[in-house]
């Protein structure tokens, strides 16, 4: 037995540094994390050392390069706002249209088929649908308005928006299509047993029951555009405009902060720094939307274990 | 149904056109879906298909003395500027190379400029009157002629069009993700056998979850902020390489990682570790010659689809400096390099219209390697699939 405990031993200490090994390796995404919040919380805090965060958060004024530079990102954020609401203008009745279609009333032959497909859309890189929106969809845009009498910008938010919107379609339509095919059947046979019409049910009984999930569904997909930057980058202004035309060219929290980092400037210089504020607030903002949305989900998922009882 | 039915519904007639009304309207959406990823591909296609040829001029070239000191010398003064000035900049190094070829004259097929590619292709274009006179000569006398475009192949970025190629970024792309890979997937394979095997539910185990979720939840540009923060600014390793592009994308890929290889380590039923535990084997033991294993081809599966997704990714590797201007390709980890998605950025951005064409055969070429890798995920899972 003498050989056979020594290797025992060997083996416990070889289970001891394994164990290490991976309480280490599941240790350095939580660092990844704090990493990249403190990263920026610095370097922000920096910033806001140098430069008011009142007028931060409240002015009009976005000019980094001159001298005694101001910087009010109201502008911005509302660029990034008008320009996430139109992506989801678009995104939220097409992808949840195609949720609906293939939850109830394709067979799940064709589900199987049509699910992937919309996917290749999420898997497109961003860069490539940048060209797209800068080479195609803008210019069809300025030509289609010209047409009308009216004048478009060739950096309209429109364009990014709706390019925008179709790149996070698969976002709001595969979620969707998991929750909706997630409700109970007992609910639909009910409500049709009652005469309700096909779309009656979705529309009164399935998609109500839903819903946690179809918003959660949303919030990820607003979370998705507000923190795009290729297609904004190749396709919206760079100028900070506060305006509620989406026809004229406005500018994104991302756009900024590529144009910060990819200058000249010296690093510790405010306009350098203002990148990293404009990422501390985008960063704060697509967390509590992510931890809204997985909450959400929660809920819908507990809901409906607890009913299958 | 009847009127006098004390169920008639005087309104079902509608109620049963809006049902109709409404199944047009979720397969119109669709539709509408499907049209959009046709439209754009069959635009990328239509927009990238003429780079695939190139326009060469034949030309009388003299190799003298007169040509070292200056390429102008080389050919006719009349076709200079029809000709690309890349490759006329190259003859003396020709000559340098070859010094047989020195007072030698020799007629061959050379690389015209862009804007004689571009109205060899019938787009827009710019050349002055006189050399359209010259160029359309050359076309009668049949001295004009497209060939296949290997240049766009076997080069890295130029300043004139015609003579860039996406060589050096795809170089570029294999060291980056090499990085990427050879960190991400260690750590987070690592993190899913953690998680899944070893870690009791506590908090500290609920922390590593909902932190894992989040990080695949964040915007990619702020990994580029992080990877600027810490890898360059406070590690200082150099700016522009691939390793630190690679470190990056390191971050960015560990959640997906983490969550495909936890979903096939979740596959492997209890019974596989129970038969391990009965026959005196240890946690690790089991682990690591029978749960891996028989996990392996779905943690491979999870780990193509995570490189399939850093290789198009843009944004980070922008704020870490990867959109340098490299015409050679790099040799090592530490040289400045740049990225596909990258070089297509910088593209774009240019201003000459051949620029364009090239962007959108090289968002083919990058589709296509996209394409072949999730195809390659899906054949790994549909053919080591196991059903328990």
């Amino acid at each position: 037995m003498a050989t056979f405990e020594s290797k025992h031993k060997y083996a416990h200490l070889q289970e001891d540094i394994i164990r290490y090994f991976l309480i280490l390796a599941a240790t350095i995404s939580i660092l990844t994390t704090f990493g990249i919040l403190f990263s920026i919380l610095f370097e922000a805090i920096e910033f806001f050392k140098l430069k008011s965060i009142i007028y931060f958060f409240t002015g009009t004024e976005w000019t980094p390069g001159v001298e005694n530079s101001q910087f009010g990102a109201l502008p911005i954020f509302a660029g990034t706002f008008m320009i996430t609401a139109i992506a989801i203008a678009v995104a939220l009745p097409i992808g949840l249209g195609s949720a609906i279609y293939m939850s109830e009333y394709a067979s799940p032959n064709a589900r199987n088929i049509l699910k992937p497909l919309l996917e290749v859309l999420a898997g497109i890189p961003t860069v490539v649908y940048g060209f797209f929106a800068a080479i195609t969809v803008a210019p069809f845009i300025v030509k289609i308005f010209a047409a009308i009498g009216v004048e478009a910008s060739f950096n309209s938010a429109l364009a990014s928006g709706v390019v925008m919107g179709i790149m996070i379609i698969p976002y709001i339509s595969s979620l969707s299509d998991d929750v909706i095919t997630a409700v109970p059947d007992s609910l639909r046979k009910g409500s049709l047993a009652l005469g309700m019409t096909k779309a009656e049910t979705i529309k009164d009984i399935v998609i109500p029951s839903a819903l946690p999930g179809i918003i959660s569904a949303t919030l990820l997909g607003i979370s998705k555009a507000l923190g795009e930057t290729m297609i904004v980058v190749m396709a919206a202004g760079l100028r900070p405009n506060l305006s509620w035309n989406i026809l004229e060219d406005m500018t994104t929290v991302t756009v900024r902060i590529v144009d910060a980092l990819t200058g000249d400037q010296a690093f510790n210089s405010p306009a350098t720094l203002s990148a990293f504020a404009l990422g501390l607030a985008l960063f704060i903002v697509t967390l509590v939307l992510n931890i809204v949305s997985v909450r959400l989900i929660q809920k819908f998922k507990e809901k409906y274990k607890m009913s299958s009882l | 149904m009847n009127k006098d039915n004390i169920f008639y519904d005087p309104t079902l007639k509608k109620r049963h056109f809006k049902s109709k009304l409404f199944k047009y309207f979720t397969i119109a959406s669709l539709v509408v879906s499907l049209l959009f990823l046709g439209v754009f591909l069959l635009d990328m296609v239509i927009k990238g298909s003429s780079a695939i040829k190139q326009t060469y001029i034949q030309i009388e070239v003299s190799y003298n003395q007169e040509s070292i000191d200056s390429y102008r010398n080389a050919v006719d003064k009349r076709y200079l500027n029809l000709l690309s000035r890349a490759a006329l900049r190259e003859i003396p190094d020709q000559i340098q190379a070859n010094p047989s070829l020195m007072d030698t004259k020799a007629v061959i097929w050379m690389l015209a400029d862009d804007q004689v590619d571009m109205y060899a292709k019938e787009y827009y274009y710019k050349i002055s009157e006189k050399d359209l006179e010259t160029l359309k000569e050359l076309e009668q006398n049949a001295r004009v002629k497209q060939k296949f475009n290997t240049i766009f192949f076997t080069q890295g970025d130029s300043k004139t069009p015609e003579y860039s190629g996406i060589l050096s970024a795809f170089i570029g792309t294999i060291m980056t993700l090499t990085v990427t890979m050879v960190v991400a997937f260690p750590i987070g394979v690592a993190t899913a056998v953690y998680l899944e095997e070893f870690s009791k539910q506590n908090w500290w185990s609920e922390f590593l979850e909902i932190n894992i979720n989040n990080l695949a939840a964040i915007p990619s540009i702020l990994f580029g902020l992080l990877g600027l923060a810490v890898y360059i600014n406070l590690l200082g390793l150099p700016r522009s390489s691939a390793l630190v592009g690679g470190l990056t994308l390191a971050l960015m890929t560990l959640p997906i990682i983490v969550v495909s290889s936890r979903a096939a380590l979740r596959s492997v039923p209890a019974s596989i570790r129970q038969a391990g535990y009965a026959l005196g084997l240890t946690k690790v033991q089991v682990v690591k010659d029978h749960v891996l294993p028989l996990a392996f081809p779905g943690i491979m599966t999870g780990n193509i689809i995570g490189l399939a997704h850093a290789m198009g990714e843009t944004a980070p590797l922008i704020i870490v400096g990867m959109i340098a201007f490299i015409p050679d390709s790099p040799t090592s980890v530490m040289e400045a390099a740049t990225v596909m998605p990258a070089q297509l950025f910088t593209w774009a951005g240019m201003p000459e219209r051949a620029y364009i064409e090239r962007t959108a055969a090289g968002i083919l070429v990058l589709l296509s390697v996209l394409i072949s890798l999730n195809s390659l995920a899906v054949y790994l899972r549909k053919k080591f699939e196991v059903k328990w």
